[in-house]
């Protein structure tokens, strides 16, 4: 028993190989491997792994669409993609979100949701802040609606005449904002943009951390309180190290939908923005794909932004583990 | 720095008096500004909203003109003008049916799978782990193509059957992932005292590890819910006959781009938004219930 336990907190449970009772192959063990590993691997891997992998097939074709011609065509789509104007700015702009949108919603998201449990009565058990259930289910609305939807509710907010932003502002006094299209001027499309994908993630993410938060047992936060730990203290040593897996797979999680960001550049700016200053790589493909009826050259676009996304979540894992690894060994 | 936090025993004898005192005085110029910010962020979330919400009961005069006033009556016409030409009404259905159906599905597989990855050491695992990785960080996009001539082969393209299979592959490395997370979590102790009164690996995960597992469910249930009902990509590609949700509102708003009824469109938003909102309100109860509950034990 205490050889069990002392594997748990090394955080890695292993199976207690070697115990009399534990019979290899009964009935029981190799349906429960297979029904449980089996049926959801099998789904995964026809429709997802599977297509994945032809599409890499694909973008070495010059393959046209839903035509029969399809010509080997090795590498050309790569060569052409690095002389494509276009695709490199969609490229950049991909990017710059991928670094931009995850670090602002994971900072805020953090931080929101560290406020609502960390504060609260200053005695007894940390319950978090009065009132905080309020603003908790009130900052997740944005993720109940669909992204379209969002697009579509942003695009109205800033349009220059009849958009809610221009009025506010000015009514305010700003003079300068009237009639100015945020989504039309090449300086402030972009930031604008990503306001919306922001605004849309911080509520989704803070209720993540929140529920991370929670699921740590209470008493660590109270003997930090006891010994006299103060709230933005408790807040960087403790909140973050122990839901630090959380923050791993949210920051990734982030950044996959901030390279894609299709469906909120479609809705606020369908045709990629002034001087294309909006366009982001899905966006080019879907063009590509389904506008010009190239799919081996949309194929390889693609391909690249796997490439742009694979490296984007190396990245976080590498960040992670060189922070963090130490941390984890030698707590306990 | 972290350590000493973390182990310090609980058994720390409790100082009553003066401590106690100081920690409740910061205390409250913390939960004063603490209040402040978090007032704010909720009107930046609300009022947009709000505003949508305002605007549905305009009419097209109205909605052009100011933007910061009332309308002067309730404009209803809006809502039957949205429900009969959005054709929100069937696609309301035929989401309800996918996303019910997807999500009953991911969830178990996903538990089942992130459960076994989690807890057993077999070789391959980290294989899998890994391979389910790339499939979170996987562009949809690229699978776009490849994936209309599989379900095309299977016959379950432009089905309602071959959408909930996607949506479930799709949503199931998300699923894997973060119950991963929850079931590494579970104290061990209690599966081999399951194992131990002779449960099979078949109830001691259905009896005893799910139960315990049920904040991590629920949060991921509802992060799946709200994917798979937002999801606008896989649709619009796959196209069954009967659209969904999102591609109705798609539609209807490149509609109302030359129409120019944007109380109507501002209807069509509420009619979309509002119910999933409701559902999300009642089930976020039973989310933090399930988390006290999990915290408690």
């Amino acid at each position: 028993m205490s050889s069990t336990v002392s594997t748990t907190s090394a955080g890695r449970p292993a199976r207690p190989a070697g115990r009399g009772r534990r019979r290899r192959l009964t009935f029981d063990r190799v349906s429960f491997f297979a029904v449980f590993l089996g049926v959801p691997l099998v789904i995964f891997l026809v429709f997802v792994v599977s297509p994945f992998v032809q599409a890499i097939y694909y973008s070495l074709t010059d393959w046209g669409g839903f035509s029969a011609t399809m010509n080997f065509i090795g590498i050309d789509n790569y060569v052409k993609l690095f002389q494509d104007d276009t695709f490199l700015r969609s490229m950049r702009n991909s990017i710059i979100l991928g670094l931009v949108v995850p670090f602002v919603t994971i900072v805020l998201a953090l931080a929101l949701a560290t406020v609502v449990t960390v504060g609260g009565s200053g005695t007894g058990a940390v319950r978090g802040l009065t009132k905080s259930n309020l603003y908790r289910v009130v900052s997740f609305f944005p993720y109940a609606v669909p992204a379209i939807v969002i697009g579509i509710i942003w695009a109205q907010i800033y349009d220059p005449t009849t958009g809610i932003l221009n009025a506010v502002l000015t009514h305010l006094g700003f003079d300068d904002a009237k009639n100015y299209a945020w989504l039309g001027d090449s300086r402030t499309a972009m930031a604008a943009s990503i306001f919306v994908i922001v605004w849309s993630f911080v509520g989704f993410y803070m209720v993540l951390f929140i529920a991370g938060i929670r699921g740590v047992d209470p008493e660590i936060f109270e003997s930090a309180r006891l010994d006299g730990a103060s709230r933005v203290r408790t807040a960087v040593s403790i909140v973050i190290p122990l839901i630090r897996d959380n923050i791993q797979t949210a920051y990734i999680y982030v950044g996959i939908a901030a390279l894609d960001s299709f469906v909120y550049m479609a809705a606020l700016n369908p045709d990629g923005g002034p001087q294309n200053s909006t366009l982001v790589m899905s966006q080019d493909l879907y063009t590509t794909a389904f506008t010009k009826g190239q799919f081996g050259y949309a194929t390889s676009m693609g391909v690249m932004l796997a490439v742009v996304t694979l490296a984007f979540a190396a990245l976080v894992f590498i960040v992670n583990a060189v922070t963090g690894g130490r941390e984890k060994g030698s707590r306990r | 720095m972290t350590q000493t936090a973390v182990t310090e025993p609980t058994d720390t004898p409790r100082s009553a008096g003066q401590p106690r005192r100081r920690s409740n005085d910061r205390s409250v110029g913390f939960d004063v500004v603490a209040h402040i910010v978090l007032i704010l962020w909720s009107l930046l979330v609300v009022l947009p909203l709000l505003w949508v919400f305002v605007s549905s009961f305009k009419t097209t005069k109205e909605a052009l003109g100011n933007p910061l006033t009332w309308p002067h009556s309730f404009h209803w016409q809006n809502y039957a003008t949205a429900w009969n030409e959005s054709g929100v009404g069937p696609a309301f259905i035929n989401t309800v049916i996918v996303v019910g159906c997807s999500l009953a599905i991911v969830m178990v597989l996903g538990a089942m799978c992130s459960y076994v990855l989690a807890r057993f050491k077999f070789f391959g695992n980290r294989v899998i782990y890994y391979l389910m990785l790339v499939g979170l960080t996987f562009p949809p996009f690229l699978a776009i193509v490849p994936l209309f001539s599989i379900l095309k082969n299977l016959s379950l393209l432009n089905t309602l059957g071959g959408l909930i299979v996607t949506y479930v592959a799709f949503a199931l490395p998300f699923t894997v992932f973060f119950l991963h997370a929850f079931f590494r979590r579970l104290p061990f102790d209690v599966y081999e005292a399951a194992q131990v009164d002779g449960a099979g690996e078949w109830r001691t995960f259905f009896q005893v590890m799910l139960p315990m597992a049920r904040p991590g469910m629920a949060s991921v249930a509802i992060f799946n819910f709200l994917g798979l009902w937002n999801q606008f990509l896989l649709p619009t590609v796959l196209k069954p006959d009967d659209s969904v949700l999102t591609q109705a509102m798609s539609q209807f708003q490149s509609q109302a781009g030359y129409a120019v009824d944007f109380g109507a469109l501002f209807a069509a938003v509420v009619i979309t938004v509002a119910p999933v909102l409701v559902v999300y309100i009642i089930f976020q109860r039973q989310l933090r219930g399930s988390v006290v509950a999990g915290a408690v034990k």
